[in-house]
């Protein structure tokens, strides 16, 4: 498949936006991806022609729409290799996703005394909701380090994983250092003891090829919108097993079998976890950024991504006066860094007005920032349509700050 | 400065950023005002005095002499020290009652209002509202005496 940049950015139409009055550099990517014209006119056409409650109405229009949201169901099962639709459970997002387990799973397996293992770094979402569950349940947190260079300690997982554990959660791609992290030897590790694995995908999906049954993985969240789909819109996979031990996390309508004051039946997967009227505009939307990825070629955006990646630590290194967070071997397309003597705010600020849209702050990752003894550092993260020249700007951006700074 | 009132110092202000249509001659001007901001006493960089903002960190300290309240303060951050400076000088060295009836708009007419907004998290807007609460603090100390 060949891999025109110019006819990619073309799909992008706010890549066209000036900011300031200079052309938009769009580096944030880690937090949210651009629209291709493909999802922004399907979610337009679908308001327009297709709009009705799904899973209800007997009608033409509900049949239709129930029908387009369950296609996305599937198109996401193919797209991440999951063995039945039904493990497919649409949510608000990856951090919705990780509540929920938090929670059922919690109701249903973790007790006094248990442990759940995560990793150093993580992003809060995969921190937090297992926090409020441990205090619920008064279990422990146990915390996997990481090196400087930005690497799981292996050896460390082995010491700490035990008759106690329950779960363990561990970010694919962590999206402050880029490490992506060896998934397959944690779950395989986690299984020879029978505790499942949930697995943080947000930073990998959009990335690269990701299948759930080689990985073995129990659970997998990820987030459309970093993936060029619509906002508001996750899916949380599960193994049809580990689904149907679980409770659902919400109560409402669709759920449901049989609902009388006395007692109330769930309704099947994946519909116990879809309490009320899901976001199925979001869902058919995901869809359609999926299908995007796909005809564009994961193989070619892995490539075009990798190559970016490397240009930019190249520049970034030859500067001299960068330092740079996270030097594992297998990383996703971002750098976080910072500038010689530099607040990372002050250098966010400048760099905002000459048009680039780069992050600043901890990136909902304090403890890695906190690994390296910093207040926070400057992230440029990168998608399918970001180019080496605007890397460039970003050198040039560099630069200027620190004449001023510096 | 003292006879000024705080409106015209913010016509001030203003009136100096007036001058720069560039974002980076403004920014330039920001670092060139962040130096005059007076140093503060290392003494007073404690945990107690840090307003924390998510991205830069303000030290505010307080004081009350002659019936006025005297700010000093500092930021990790340059530009977070500029616009600081320019808040000390609009509202250092005045009664309680100026700084509690004060309406604040030169930021927002220098262009820098995006630096207050609540997502922003830097810090400042927690300044302002930090400014107000201790001009409160003091005027409901010495209302029933007299000036010191």
């Amino acid at each position: 498949m060949s891999f025109d940049i110019n006819k990619i950015r073309e799909d992008f139409p706010i890549l066209q936006e000036k900011v300031y009055g200079k052309p938009l550099v769009y580096f944030d990517n880690g937090a949210t991806t651009q629209k291709p014209l493909s999802v922004i006119e399907c979610i337009n056409s679908f308001h327009r022609h297709n709009n009705s409650s799904i899973h209800r109405g007997v009608h033409y229009l509900s049949e239709q729409a129930t029908e387009e949201y369950e296609k996305a169901r599937q198109i996401i099962q193919g797209f991440i290799h999951a063995k039945h639709s039904h493990e497919i459970i649409f949510t608000s997002g990856a951090t919705g996703s990780i509540n929920g387990v938090a929670f059922s799973f919690g109701e249903r397996f973790i007790r006094e005394g248990d442990e759940i293992i995560i990793t150093e770094m993580e992003h809060h979402a995969n921190i937090v909701p297992w926090q409020m569950l441990c205090e619920r349940k008064k279990a422990k947190l146990k915390v996997i380090p990481f090196s400087d260079d930005g690497l799981l300690q292996l050896d460390k997982i082995e010491k700490m994983i035990g008759e106690k554990t329950r779960l363990v959660a561990v970010i694919h791609a962590s999206n402050t250092l880029a490490t992506i992290n060896p998934v397959k030897n944690v779950i395989s590790l986690a299984h020879q003891y029978d505790i499942p694995v949930l697995v943080d995908g947000a930073q990998t999906v959009p990335h690269i090829p990701i299948d759930v049954q080689d990985m073995d993985c129990d659970f997998f969240v990820f987030s459309g919108h970093k993936m060029y789909g619509p906002t508001g819109i996750g899916v949380l996979y599960g193994k049809e097993k580990w689904l149907s031990e679980i409770p659902p996390f919400q109560g409402g309508g669709d759920m449901v079998d049989v609902v009388t004051f006395e007692k109330t039946t769930y309704n099947q997967l994946p519909y116990k976890f879809e309490a009320g009227t899901a976001n199925f505009v979001g869902a058919i939307g995901m869809g359609r950024a999926v299908e995007y990825i796909l005809s564009t070629g994961q193989q070619a955006i892995a490539g075009h991504e990798h190559s970016l990646l490397y240009y930019a630590i190249k520049q970034l290194d030859d500067l001299g006066y960068v330092t740079l967070y996270g030097r594992a071997p297998q990383k996703t397309s971002l750098v976080t860094f910072n500038l010689q003597n530099i607040h990372p705010y002050d250098a966010g600020m400048v760099l905002d007005k000459m048009g680039l849209a780069v992050r600043t702050g901890t990136h909902c990752a304090q403890p890695v920032m906190r690994h390296y003894g910093i207040e926070g550092n400057i992230r440029a993260s990168f998608a399918l349509y970001n180019t080496t020249k605007e890397i460039d700007c970003l050198i040039e951006g560099i630069k200027k700050v620190k004449s001023m700074f510096g | 400065m003292d006879h000024k009132t705080i409106t015209e110092v913010q016509e001030e202000i203003i009136g100096e950023f007036e001058i720069y249509d560039d974002w980076m001659d403004k920014y330039n001007y920001i670092i060139e005002l962040s130096r005059d901001l007076p140093v503060i006493d290392p003494k007073q960089k404690i945990n107690g005095n840090l307003i924390n903002g998510c991205q830069s960190k303000v030290w505010l300290n307080a004081e009350y002499d002659g019936g006025q309240v005297i700010f000093t303060a500092d930021s990790d951050a340059i530009i977070t020290k500029g616009i600081v400076s320019m808040l000390i000088r609009v509202f250092s060295n005045r009664k309680p009652e100026e700084i509690l009836n004060a309406d604040l708009y030169f930021i927002d007419r220098i262009g820098l209002r995006q630096n207050l907004s609540p997502t922003r998290s830097n810090g400042l807007l927690a300044m302002i509202k930090q400014m107000k609460l201790y001009a409160l603090a003091y005027q409901t100390k010495y209302k029933q005496k007299p000036v010191q």
